[in-house]
């Protein structure tokens, strides 16, 4: 068994009063993307600013590719690439000069760098806007150039803060097909997102933080099933039937259903078995009520989140953003 | 050992030159400089700082306040031109503490920290491209000077002494404003601390006007202290071969290039130090 790509024990870090992290512990093994999950302000840069060597922690100690990130910052630096949170493109330089640049400081021949450029950006679609100024260039380009440029060195591991965070749905799809590439190839990843839909899609393993901790690890699939499993979920034409649709619906969910009035929605647990959908349209067809959505519902990250903290992840995003209670008074 | 992502033959030529890469401050300040020189020639605007406002100034006081400034002994143009170069030399190092602060801003100084390259460049590599955007400023100043009047009666080997010291001068006030950027980090921030102390510092000098005809205190500064009257005064001695030392014409340079050395290396041996201790422990 090979070292795990990226550890860290015990990273804790203050600003002034305020705690980023407190505590964190995580391991990446080589070759796998850890997405790490969390609301605005749950630590997550904070975490990848200490892993890329750009802040030393208070407490604790992390490796990179086997290196310690606060005694050996250049060994690190040699091997990983960092996409930032504000896409850290010069606007006045054209996206071929921007990478050039990046591989040209990495340690690469001038030759060499002007290829690996040429090559990456022909990769990631921004050929043709090569030559142009990159305040040209739209949101979704500049992060596909950010990411060519952090990948100019060939990187072992890459760190993506925030990839797609402002991006509209198409820019997110064409990235995430992009950083997708980029994982086949055998880089290790460390992936943080306010997105619950990102981390699912992209990430072997998800580190869910909230106020500097860890709440949860695993695969989607566990942390999911943690919550819970799928649920039938129907909405009826009539809203005002929703009592009767519960009688009639009294044998195939077996005892547990849930009625949400404003809604107009019942939800029941599926049990793993999806049967229940066809008995679901038969009772309510025999008794007569019309259904106009039917669906098997997986519980979503968000689900997740809510269950971990008891809170919506858009919920603690908001108290991050605002001072505590101790701290007004 | 390693897992690269390098799946083609430039990508696992890149990660074998990247690996255990450790930039030089002489390999690396070139490329920073050559990047920030390529963003000022992208933006026009620089321009207006770089070559109008030194021609409008040159030719405000040669025309207009130089009519009404006797200097005993000298023709106005000649006592004006070596010390408006110093003033615009010192004030065109200010755009060093906004070009940190719109580095910082604009996240390249967090790519530049992330990447194993030297962290003296990034501090050389803009103290290099602005030195090259004042040393036009100057070849424009000397061009119009020319004229407008001004010529330089010393030999060669003198007039070289006198561009060293400017570069000098130049150099030392862009490690000040090189702190100052890293100290004050917004750009807003940086354009006023960076150049309002400049104004008291290059007006109450040997720059525009005699200092005999100052208030004692503001005189004493001028002529004793102030390095920008030094290095105008060298400059005076070393190109148009004499200045005021007081009521009289000195016609030495000993004194003045001494004094500006002084100050120069002075300035340098705190400020350059200090700005590399504090771009290292930026967070």
């Amino acid at each position: 068994m090979s070292l795990p790509a990226i550890e860290a024990t015990g990273l804790v870090k203050h600003y002034g009063e305020t705690v980023a992290l407190d505590g964190l512990d995580l391991q990446v093994p080589v070759g796998t993307v850890l997405g790490m999950l969390g609301p605005n302000g749950a630590g997550k840069t904070t975490a990848v600013r200490i892993l890329t060597t750009l802040l030393r922690p208070d407490a604790g100690r992390a490796t990179v590719a086997g290196f310690d990130v606060a005694e050996q910052p250049d060994q690190v630096r040699s091997r990983i690439g960092l996409t930032g949170q504000y896409a850290a493109v010069d606007e006045h330089l054209t996206g071929h000069e921007n990478v050039t640049m990046v591989g040209r400081l990495s340690g690469l021949g001038k030759a060499q760098a002007r290829a690996r450029a040429d090559e990456l950006l022909d990769r990631f679609g921004l050929a043709d806007a090569a030559d142009r100024a990159t305040k040209g260039y739209s949101g979704g380009m500049r992060r596909r150039l950010d990411l060519a440029a952090s990948l100019v060195a060939s990187p072992d591991i890459v760190f993506l803060d925030e990839p797609t965070t402002g991006l509209d749905p198409a820019s997110r799809l064409g990235l995430w097909e992009v950083i997708r590439e980029v994982v086949a190839l055998g880089t290790t990843v460390l992936l943080t997102t306010q997105y619950l839909e990102e981390a699912d899609r992209l990430a072997d393993e998800i580190l869910v933080i909230d106020q500097g901790r860890e709440i949860a690890l695993g695969t989607a699939t566990k942390l999911k099933a943690d919550v819970g499993g799928e649920t039938v979920a129907v909405e009826l034409v009539d809203t005002t039937r929703l009592e009767e649709a519960r009688t009639a619906l009294g044998d195939v969910a077996g005892g547990e259903i849930w009625v949400d009035e404003r809604q107009g929605r019942l939800s029941f647990p599926a049990h793993g078995d999806t049967g229940r959908l066809a008995a679901t349209v038969r009772a309510l067809d025999a008794a007569g009520i019309a259904v106009s959505d039917l669906s098997l519902r997986r519980p979503s990250l968000d689900d997740v989140f809510l269950n971990l903290t008891g809170r919506a992840a858009s919920e603690a995003a908001a108290d991050a953003d605002t001072p505590t209670e101790a701290s007004v008074a | 050992m390693s897992a690269t992502s390098a799946s083609t033959t430039t990508g696992r030529a890149a990660a074998e030159s990247a690996r255990n890469h450790k930039g030089t401050i002489w390999r690396d300040s070139p490329i920073v400089a050559t990047r920030n020189l390529r963003r000022v020639l992208r933006q026009p605007q620089i321009a207006i700082f770089v070559l109008i406002q030194p021609i409008m100034f040159v030719l405000l006081f040669r025309y207009v306040f130089g009519t009404a400034i006797p200097i005993p002994g000298f023709d106005y143009v000649q006592y004006l031109m070596p010390g408006i170069i110093a003033q615009t030399l010192v004030f065109g190092s200010a755009t060093t503490a906004i070009g940190m602060t719109e580095d910082m801003k604009g996240g390249i100084i967090d790519r530049f920290r992330a990447l194993p390259m030297s962290g003296g460049a990034v501090m050389a590599g803009r103290v290099i491209s602005d030195l090259a955007i004042n040393m036009v400023s100057l070849v424009v100043m000397v061009l119009v000077g020319y004229l407008v009047g001004f010529r330089i009666v010393t030999s060669v080997g003198e007039a070289l002494l006198a561009l060293l010291l400017l570069i000098g001068l130049t150099l030392a006030f862009s490690s000040i404003s090189a702190v100052i950027g890293l100290a004050v980090k917004e750009p807003e921030a940086a354009q006023s601390a960076g150049f309002i102390w400049l104004f008291p510092l290059t007006f109450i000098s040997s720059v525009f006007v005699p200092t005999a005809g100052m208030p004692a205190p503001l005189r004493f500064f001028a002529e004793q202290v102030n390095p920008v009257s030094h290095v105008s005064n060298a400059a005076r001695a070393l190109t148009v071969d004499g200045y005021l030392c007081g009521t009289e014409i000195c016609t030495d340079p000993t004194r003045a290039v001494l004094l500006s050395v002084v100050w120069i290396v002075g300035i340098m041996v705190i400020f350059v130090p200090l700005s590399i201790r504090m771009f290292r422990r930026l967070e």
